[in-house]
């Protein structure tokens, strides 16, 4: 592999950016680290790591903090899971680790896992030491994978690992996907998450950006490679299908995010909604607040009770200042040229659970110069139809290894999962490199 | 109201806790101040020619973040003048006449200088002296400390010039470093020592430097052996102060040291028969201000158990420390897992396995009880188990009904009773109080010792 500049030294970013979106958990220092990691009990077949998908050793890696052994931590992390440091900072752990933690039960405060581990990952990055991994001997097999995010990422490192050489495609400029360009910047940089990639691609990974891959080329892409790993991810958010959508002052989350974690959004207007009420939703509601919104509001058709963020995000945002519209559904966009208001309709529930308009007076106008929609993504499956199986438009797969219902193609991450976090992507794609190679190799006994 | 008013060897003590000859009574100044914080005596920093001391001095173990489990030092005696140390001593003891003062002192093993430093010592007011016989590093080397305490006749030689001179109470320090301690408690004792105390330091090395390569505590590249101390010896004191304490030709008052910090630890020595206690780690970790805990639960213990004195209790567990071949080997317990209380954390599963009997199963949530399931195949399944973060919307399921707060069946482990041994491993690494008990099983048998089963093996 010819040597060529590093992912994280093509980006650099916004300083007023930096300096808004600080460290939401701040890292342990060395002696925090080790009297955290001195609490663990050290289970045996560890809850955490059962609830981590990618079983991370977590009992393991924590005692090696408290030895003092950080290189054999960072390695017992990273065996596991090639992106520990991302899933450090961008993993829901309330609901995984350290909501599994059998401390819960005992002094009611679980060891704080992702801190530690970001500790661990962030000592190797200090080190200067390379990854504690080398590809394996040459097979002369390669795949092609479709899409830079953790899930093609992980099937990557796993295929590198065994010889296998791992070409990666992407539409975008840089690689990471999600793990790059849509998680809130006071939980994951994105420096942080190429200096990562830059790390795993010491294995010898070919990286193509600025390549959209549609039904054509992925029959070439089929032809010239030994297997294909589909790791698409999601589309683009939905619309929601009301009048003035399409007026100048309405965006979705994610280009929202994108755009001020890449430094082209730098401040916001004086009141802003946001649609929806999931993790994304959150994390744009947050970004809002930070990028100098007076008001930021949640709209949300349902109660409090539906929505989909972790209660733990839900809080976050409401101390961030954020307010919360449960039960009232938006009607339209007013504005002339660009976002004035919102025509906005309260809802009750009936008996039988079902939301309808309010009887009297249910419709009323919020002043609102910017809009976020943030309901949920739209697949982007359509290209593999009629070539591999898909269920509720997701791509089918064995979830063990991987593998679709064409032998060839093997897929991971959102687009078969509808969309979890990244540590579940690394898991799916993990499991797809080592499937891969395993039913290469079969393939191979069998030629 | 229970008192801790106590007699030691004819001195009246207003509490049994004393300084031990250490740090923390280098000078009138410090003793002074542990009287005031609660102290109820002390032993002076050992006296005698005054000796050059070596920085630095101290190092110590830590045990999973916990600082100083194990200390040790390389000071000699006192580095101070015998003059000033006394002239001190009579200061403290005219201002704390009711407070017990013992001078601990140390010279060359001649009886001429034994009986100077004895007749200087009583006369500057001590209560008592303390012949320090135990410092295992440097004054050994001069033929002094635990080079005396470690052959019974220089032990019984110096006590007998002490006594002939001696009006006070003489109490003889007995070095650890030896294979029975019973043997220079003896010849202290028939030499006519008024009591003892014990232990002294064990001779350590507490750790190596991993960067520099050299051991601790480092004096310009360089350390030697020092003495142990702090709560990591603690049980090996309290085994050397009952094999004396139990031994009529050796016992006398005791004045118990080695690792006691709170009054569970003084508890614990004075029901194997000391008469007081003294500390010095522990002084030296906190400060003096710890002994008004030990003041303080000591007599709230006193009060649960219905002791009014110290006597009251002292050597009541001296009784049940007896040979092996004295136990009730028809005596069975067996590991009783209380499954409200367990947190899941399998760490006895894991030690029985390892380090036991292979009698604790993790087979509560299977159709039938298991015994064949081992660690290795717990573990395969888990790692080849798929998870996947939990999203409401995605799962049909919803939320795992357990939760964080309730252990999951398949958790807790089983102990198997048959073949249970009664090691009490489980309950001893189990981290919840009560979750393991170890609970007794009636065998139907009369008990039965080793003993008794040789002797009717042998009329066989």
């Amino acid at each position: 592999m010819s040597e060529t500049v590093k992912f994280r030294e093509q980006f650099s970013s916004s300083p007023e950016i930096t300096a808004r979106f600080p460290d939401l958990h701040p890292p342990f220092d060395a002696t925090a680290a080790v009297v955290e990691a001195n609490r663990c009990l050290y289970c045996f077949d560890a809850p955490c790591t059962g609830a981590c998908p990618t079983h991370i050793d977590v009992p393991k890696f924590i005692k090696k903090i408290a030895t003092g052994n950080l290189e054999g931590s960072a390695h017992t992390i990273l065996d596991a899971n090639i992106l520990g440091a991302s899933c450090a900072r961008a993993c829901p752990v309330d609901v995984l680790c350290e909501g599994a933690c059998v401390l819960h039960r005992y002094n009611k405060q679980p060891i704080a896992i992702a801190r530690l581990q970001r500790f661990a990952m962030d000592s190797l990055y200090n080190s200067g030491a390379p990854l504690p991994f080398s590809p394996g001997a040459d097979t002369g097999k390669s795949v092609a994978l479709i899409g830079a995010g953790p899930a093609s990422l992980a099937c990557a490192a796993e295929l590198r690992r065994r010889g296998i050489r791992a070409l990666i495609y992407d539409a975008r400029p840089l690689p990471g996907g999600l793990n790059t360009y849509g998680i809130a910047e006071y939980k994951l940089p994105i420096e942080e998450s190429l200096r990562e990639i830059d790390l795993l691609a010491q294995l010898g990974v070919e990286f193509h950006f600025d390549v959209t891959v549609e039904a054509a080329m992925l029959a070439q892409l089929e032809a010239a490679h030994h297997a294909v790993f589909l790791g698409v991810g999601l589309g683009a958010i939905h619309q929601i299908g009301v009048d003035g959508e399409e007026l100048s002052g309405v965006t979705n989350a994610l280009d929202f995010i994108a755009g001020y974690k890449s430094g082209a959004i730098t401040s916001v207007p004086e009141r802003v909604a946001v649609i929806g009420a999931g993790n994304t939703a959150i994390d744009a509601a947050n970004a809002a607040i930070r990028l100098g919104a007076r008001e930021v509001y949640m709209i949300y058709r349902r109660g409090p009770e539906q929505m989909s963020a972790f209660a733990f995000e839900y809080e976050h945002a409401k101390q961030e200042g954020v307010k919360f519209m449960w039960r009232v559904k938006l009607l339209s966009v007013e504005g002339y040229g660009r976002v004035e208001a919102l025509q906005l309709c309260e809802l009750e529930a009936t008996s039988d659970g079902s939301l309808v308009p309010k009887p009297d007076d249910c419709v009323f106008t919020l002043p609102i110069d910017m809009v976020v929609l943030a309901i949920g993504q739209a697949v982007q499956t359509d290209f593999l139809r009629n070539r591999i199986l898909l269920e509720h438009r997701r791509v089918a797969i064995n979830r063990q290894t991987g593998q679709t219902s064409n032998p060839k193609f093997f897929a991971g991450g959102d687009c078969v999962n509808g969309g979890r976090e990244v540590v579940d992507a690394v898991a799916d794609g993990k499991r797809a490199g080592i499937g891969i190679a395993a039913w290469l190799e079969e393939q191979h006994a069998h030629a | 109201m229970p008192t801790l008013d106590t007699t030691f060897a004819g001195l009246r003590c207003i509490n049994p806790f004393w300084l031990a000859s250490a740090p923390p009574t280098n000078c009138g100044e410090q003793i002074m101040r542990a009287f005031d914080a609660g102290w109820g005596g002390a032993v002076w920093k050992t006296i005698g020619e005054p000796v050059t001391n070596v920085s630095s001095r101290y190092s110590s173990i830590d045990w999973n973040g916990q600082r100083m489990m194990g200390f040790n030092n390389i000071e000699l005696i006192s580095d101070r003048p015998v003059d000033v140390n006394l002239r001190e001593l009579a200061e403290v003891k005219r201002r704390y006449p009711k407070h017990i003062v013992i001078a601990s002192l140390m010279v060359e093993s001649t009886r001429e200088a034994w009986h100077e430093i004895v007749a200087r010592a009583e006369d500057a007011g001590a209560d008592g002296l303390e012949l320090n016989f135990g410092c295992p590093h440097g004054m050994s080397e001069r033929g002094m400390g635990s080079a005396v305490g470690q052959v019974p006749e220089y032990c019984g030689q110096i006590t007998g010039w002490v006594k002939e001179k001696a009006r006070t109470p003489v109490i003889v320090k007995l070095t650890p470093n030896v294979t029975d301690i019973r043997m220079p408690a003896r010849a202290a004792k028939q030499a006519g020592a008024d009591a003892l105390s014990a232990i002294n330091t064990i001779n350590s090395i507490t750790g190596i430097d991993l960067d520099t390569l050299e051991p601790r505590p480092n004096v310009d590249g360089k350390s030697s052996h020092g003495g142990y101390c702090g709560p990591a010896v603690k049980p090996i004191a309290l085994n050397m102060v009952q094999q004396v304490m139990a031994d009529p030709a050796a016992a006398l008052p005791m004045s118990a040291i080695g690792g006691i910090a709170t009054w569970q630890d003084a508890a614990e020595f004075i029901l194997l028969g000391a008469g007081t206690v003294q500390v010095c780690t522990a002084a030296m970790h906190y400060g003096y201000r710890i002994v008004e805990d030990m003041a303080d639960g000591l007599i709230a213990w006193m009060r649960r158990k219905g002791y009014e004195s110290l006597d009251d209790f002292r050597g009541l567990s001296l009784p049940k420390v007896t040979d092996w071949k004295n136990l009730n080997l028809n005596y069975k317990i067996v590991a009783r897992i209380h499954a409200e209380k367990c947190i899941g954390c399998e760490l006895c599963y894991t030690a029985c396995w390892d380090g036991a009997h292979q009698c604790i199963h993790l087979d509560r949530a299977l159709p039938s009880p298991d015994t064949t399931r081992t660690p290795a195949m717990v573990a395969a399944e888990s790692s080849a188990r798929i998870t996947t973060t939990p999203i409401a919307k995605l799962d049909l399921a919803g939320p795992d009904e357990t939760g964080p707060y309730n252990t999951p069946l398949a958790r807790i482990p089983r102990v198997d009773e048959d073949e249970c041994v009664g090691c009490n491993l489980c309950s001893l690494v189990c981290p919840v109080p009560d979750c393991i008990t170890m609970e007794r099983v009636d065998t139907g048998l009369p008990p039965e010792t080793w003993d008794q089963r040789a002797h009717e093996e042998a009329r066989r």
